[in-house]
């Protein structure tokens, strides 16, 4: 028992006799699948650094730099001094892509954080107890999916008023009819199972088996659809901050540098082109990162 | 037949209660809009049960629900004109730009995902799915903006903002509302060919990324297609590989892409809002990007009606053409 080899082994063992080993095991050997789609991992190197930046952004950049205004400076040029240049109001461009990227975690993190459960517990009352209860669930799932997203957004937010939590709102109310469908699918695939069965002879209330049966199932498709909506939730949002209706100024949000810049964008491009490119690096990682995870997922079950 | 009528009405139900319900949370009093904060309450009041706001809500939507049906969503705080009118004068340049989109989208897009789905693995489908993965990674304002950086600001090869330069305004009549389409009725080939100009940038934008949807979509359909073994029959045939593929397997695909190309055009509308913002141009997008701004409900939510509408026109379109290049959907029903 020494050396990194036997952890390896530990792992990998075809015979597991705990079952934290067995879970930590199916873990493994799923990152060693994942580990070898090169894009996946840049998907993930470039999640990671957006968290990373997030979470160390005061430690980056002085946290007043983000929406301190040097008149004297502004409009200037990338340079070693401001890596991003400097935008019209003479705010340091790099330190407003760190503190944004904030904006945007926050975003993405309140939108799933909403959206994930009310998928799930929709998806999961209607193909648990089908009869009504799922024909009135699928029906309201289905109006919200016929909806167009991003107009729909737009007109939440002109009735709550432009902010983030009011897109944040917006996003979610748009966003969670496919985790329902998906859900309900999964939940479908295993109702009848006799594991369920067996748990409903043993007494457990519907609201147990659920809870504890059900939903550790479908949670895995879930997860993998969450990533791959990351990139559309981001890029709404962005839509959003670029059409004035998320953070209000003079708070860092992508979006809405974007298009502040464009009065000055013939002579300097810089500002309007920086964080597009955020946007576009931020949503490329996302898409690569849960195509990665669909692959593995889907390696595994075929 | 009877459950695609039960589920569009029904959709449309929702969406009327939807703007019914962003109506009355606007955080805006209506009847302090129109009394000011200086009458006294007997006024308030009375305006009040005048705009029938004291009556139980059901009542209320009942009556929201009859003028929705006789397109009536109130006149635009700004242009003073009824809300459909301006609807009415604003969709042809949002319809001319997103169906020329979608055409950029479908011409190439389909053989790219063909492509993508015969040279699986080999270069070409490694190309075309990084293409596509790039397209529906952007920020479509962004693209638009650089777009015209390039094009217009440097290279000059495109027109700029608009629909039309200044010095072509009002010279062809408005029949269609499609300026390319009826300056060609005209016989005004400089107008057709600077409203062209104008429209080739935000089009292409916009049909990039359709594109990169459908290219993806028609390739994993097709991907589905080849596996069956009615390919290696006909192959087994004598067929030429080109026929196979082009003619038989796509064959199959056009039905599943149906409904896709629907869902396309719903967020080419879509993507049209923040297109339209960048390039100025005069549609649905800019309309309700502008009524936002200036508290123009009526506007906006008249708008949403109006997308929401053509989305489940749509969804119905795309069931209804189902059956028709699907056989095997036909005799089902």
């Amino acid at each position: 028992m020494n050396g990194t080899l036997t952890w390896r082994g530990w792992l990998l063992d075809p015979a597991p006799v705990s079952r934290r080993q067995a879970r930590l095991g199916r873990w493994f050997r799923a990152w060693l699948a994942f580990r070898r789609n090169g894009l996946a991992m840049t998907g993930l190197f470039v999640v990671s650094a957006l968290v990373l930046t997030a979470l160390a952004a005061p430690l980056l950049v002085d946290p007043r730099a983000a929406i301190l205004q040097v008149l004297t400076e502004r409009l200037q040029p990338p340079s070693s001094s401001h890596w991003f240049g400097v935008d019209e109001l003479g705010r340091d461009i790099f330190a407003r892509i760190v503190f944004g990227a904030r904006t945007t975690l926050i975003i993405v993190a309140l939108v799933s954080a909403i959206v994930t459960p009310v998928g799930l517990g929709i998806g999961l009352a209607a193909g648990y107890f089908g009869s009504w209860i799922d024909a009135v669930l699928m029906r309201i799932t289905d109006i919200f999916l016929s909806f167009p997203r991003l107009v729909l957004a737009l007109a939440f937010a002109a009735a709550l008023g432009p902010g983030i939590e009011n897109a944040v709102i917006a996003i979610a109310l748009t966003t969670w009819p496919p985790y329902a469908r998906l859900a309900r699918a999964e939940t479908l695939t295993h109702r009848r199972s006799e594991f369920i069965e067996a748990a409903e002879l043993q007494g457990a209330s519907h609201l147990r088996i659920i809870m504890s049966q059900i939903m550790p199932l479908c949670l895995p498709s879930v997860i993998i659809r969450l990533t791959l909506d990351m990139a559309g939730i981001i890029l709404t949002a962005a839509g959003l901050g670029f059409l004035g209706l998320a953070a209000q100024p003079p708070a860092p949000e992508w979006g809405a540098m974007v298009s502040s810049g464009r009065q000055v964008l013939l002579g300097q491009w810089w500002v309007s082109t920086i964080p597009g490119i955020a946007i576009f690096v931020t949503s490329v990682g996302f898409n690569l990162l849960g195509d990665g995870l669909r692959d593995v997922a889907d390696s595994r079950s075929s | 037949m009877c459950r695609l009528l039960f589920s569009v009405l029904s959709t449309f139900l929702g969406l009327t209660c939807v703007t019914f319900f962003i109506g009355r949370v606007i955080p805006i009093d209506p009847v302090l809009a129109i009394v000011g904060d200086k009458a006294s309450m007997a006024t308030y009041n009375r305006v009040r049960s005048e705009i029938g706001l004291d009556l139980p809500i059901p009542v209320q939507y009942w009556r929201y629900l009859i003028k929705v049906l006789h397109g009536d969503f109130g006149n635009s705080v700004i242009t003073s004109q009824p809300v459909l009118q301006d609807l009415l004068r604003v969709f042809p340049a949002t319809l001319e730009l997103s169906l020329m989109a979608l055409m950029i989208g479908v011409i190439f897009g389909i053989p790219l995902g063909v492509i993508a789905a015969t040279h699986r693995g080999r270069w070409q489908d490694q190309v075309i799915r990084f293409g596509s993965l790039i397209g529906y990674s952007m920020p479509v304002f962004w693209l638009g903006l650089i777009g015209l950086l390039v094009f217009y600001a440097k290279l000059g090869w495109v027109e700029g903002p608009g629909r039309l330069d200044v010095s072509y305004d009002d010279i062809v009549p408005v029949v269609t509302g499609l300026i390319t389409v009826d300056s060609l009725f005209a016989g005004e080939h400089e107008v057709f060919w600077n409203s062209l100009g104008h429209l080739v940038l935000p089009a292409a934008i916009l049909g990039y990324l359709s594109l990169a949807y459908v290219a993806r979509m028609t390739r994993s359909f097709m991907l589905g297609q080849l596996k069956q073994e009615y390919i290696l029959a006909t192959l087994a045939k004598g067929l030429s590989p080109f026929r196979v593929v082009w003619v038989h397997a796509l064959g199959n695909v056009w039905v599943q892409l149906v409904t896709v190309i629907a869902l396309t055009f719903g967020s080419l509308l879509e993507g049209a809002v923040l297109t339209e913002t960048v390039f100025a141009w005069p549609g649905l997008g800019l309309y309700m990007k502008n009524s936002l701004f200036n508290a123009d409900l009526n506007a906006v939510l008249g708008g949403t009606m109006l997308v929401g509408v053509v989305y489940i026109g749509l969804n119905m379109l795309s069931d209804l053409i189902y059956p028709l290049v699907d056989p095997r959907a036909r005799e089902r029903r």
